[in-house]
């Protein structure tokens, strides 16, 4: 799941500065998940916008807000299904998206200007409630069959492929931050759980970061 | 804030609003620019109802539940009072006054209170 966070409303204030009306788009998917751009978060932050544009005698102007949240963002089809009907007058489009939602609303309407409200921050999963931790980089090369299913990669603070390194603390926490876990320690155990703590002695050999070439595409053939 | 001053008070069922009912049958005073909303529970009180109620010209906005420990629904109170204070430094953002919402924890028996925080939020704005 793509993990975001909303960005200060100064700067998305920022942003649209002189517009009268916008559309407000959230995603129905994973920011709605983290609780970033789903329908309540379009909600907070256009009653937040009319109310900080109401406060403001310097702006003057009122703002309209027209709130949508398409389920996919992500997807051509959906983002023209629900917001085709939505930009008669619309001035500039504000997505509570991923990076990825952004640009597809971008290039399906490019005569508007889009804005992004959240910053995009990594790929995880929740831990808890109101909680999400990385638990991916996506590096094209994966090694997750000789760690325990752990990643070391994004999981260790130094991204050590031949942990752990000596400054593991007391109780397997990392020396850079006692909140978190080394993740070297978390392979340990993973693996003597499974009886294969010998791989625990192979020697990783420096990975190949280029394993996707950026921009990353895959083209699917048909079976 | 449009220079009105009403205050918009979230009342739950099970106190607030009982202590409301309970000081007009004392015959308390209390300000007239009060707007009492009855919900079933204080937890019920969303972010975006607070921020309407912004919207729509309140000047305040009370939150007022049931006390610590004594919510029927368990955690009603307690999810108010956390939304409050996101409410807060939403508030803070938007540069208005944090100081114009606030959560009230209280018995159905308590008029006197009631009718105190109502007055003391009141007087408040007023000042401003």
């Amino acid at each position: 799941m793509i993990i975001a966070e909303r960005k200060p409303l100064e700067e998305i204030r920022g942003m649209i500065s002189g517009c009268k009306r916008i559309l407000v788009v959230g995603c129905g998917t994973c920011v709605t998940i983290c609780w970033a751009g789903g329908e309540k978060e379009v909600g907070i932050l256009s009653s937040q916008l009319r109310l900080v544009r109401l406060a403001s005698s310097r702006e003057g102007k009122k703002l309209s807000i027209v709130e949508a949240v398409v389920e996919r963002q992500c997807e051509k089809e959906m983002v023209i299904e629900e917001l085709r009907d939505k930009m008669q007058d619309v001035e500039a489009i504000l997505s509570m998206a991923c990076g990825i939602g952004v640009q597809t609303v971008a290039d399906v309407f490019e005569e508007k200007p889009v804005f992004p409200a959240l910053n995009t921050t990594f790929m995880g999963m929740p831990e808890g409630e109101g909680v999400w931790t990385e638990k991916c980089g996506a590096c094209g090369d994966c090694m997750l069959y000789w760690t325990g299913g752990i990643c070391p990669v994004v999981r260790c603070a130094k991204g050590l492929l031949n942990g752990p390194c000596g400054g593991t603390r007391k109780g397997g926490k990392c020396e850079i931050d006692s909140e978190k876990d080394c993740a070297w320690v978390l392979i340990y155990r993973r693996l003597e759980k499974q009886g294969r703590l010998d791989l625990m002695r192979k020697y990783y050999e420096p990975k190949n970061y280029r394993a996707v070439k950026r921009p990353g595409k895959i083209e699917a053939l048909e079976a | 804030m449009g220079g009105n001053n009403k205050i918009v008070a979230f009342c739950c069922e099970n106190s607030a609003y009982l202590a409301a009912d309970r000081a007009g049958k004392m015959r308390r005073c209390y300000p007239d620019n009060v707007r009492i909303i009855r919900v079933p529970c204080a937890g019920r009180v969303d972010v975006l109802h607070i921020l309407r109620a912004f919207e729509k010209g309140a000047a305040g906005v009370l939150v007022m539940g049931c006390q610590e420990g004594a919510c029927q629904h368990l955690t009603g109170n307690t999810r108010a009072r956390n939304r409050v204070g996101y409410i807060e430094s939403s508030l803070k953002e938007i540069g208005i006054d944090t100081g114009r919402v606030k959560m009230v924890n209280l018995g159905p028996d308590m008029a006197q209170k009631f009718v105190r925080e109502v007055k003391e939020m009141v007087e408040k704005i007023e000042e401003e």
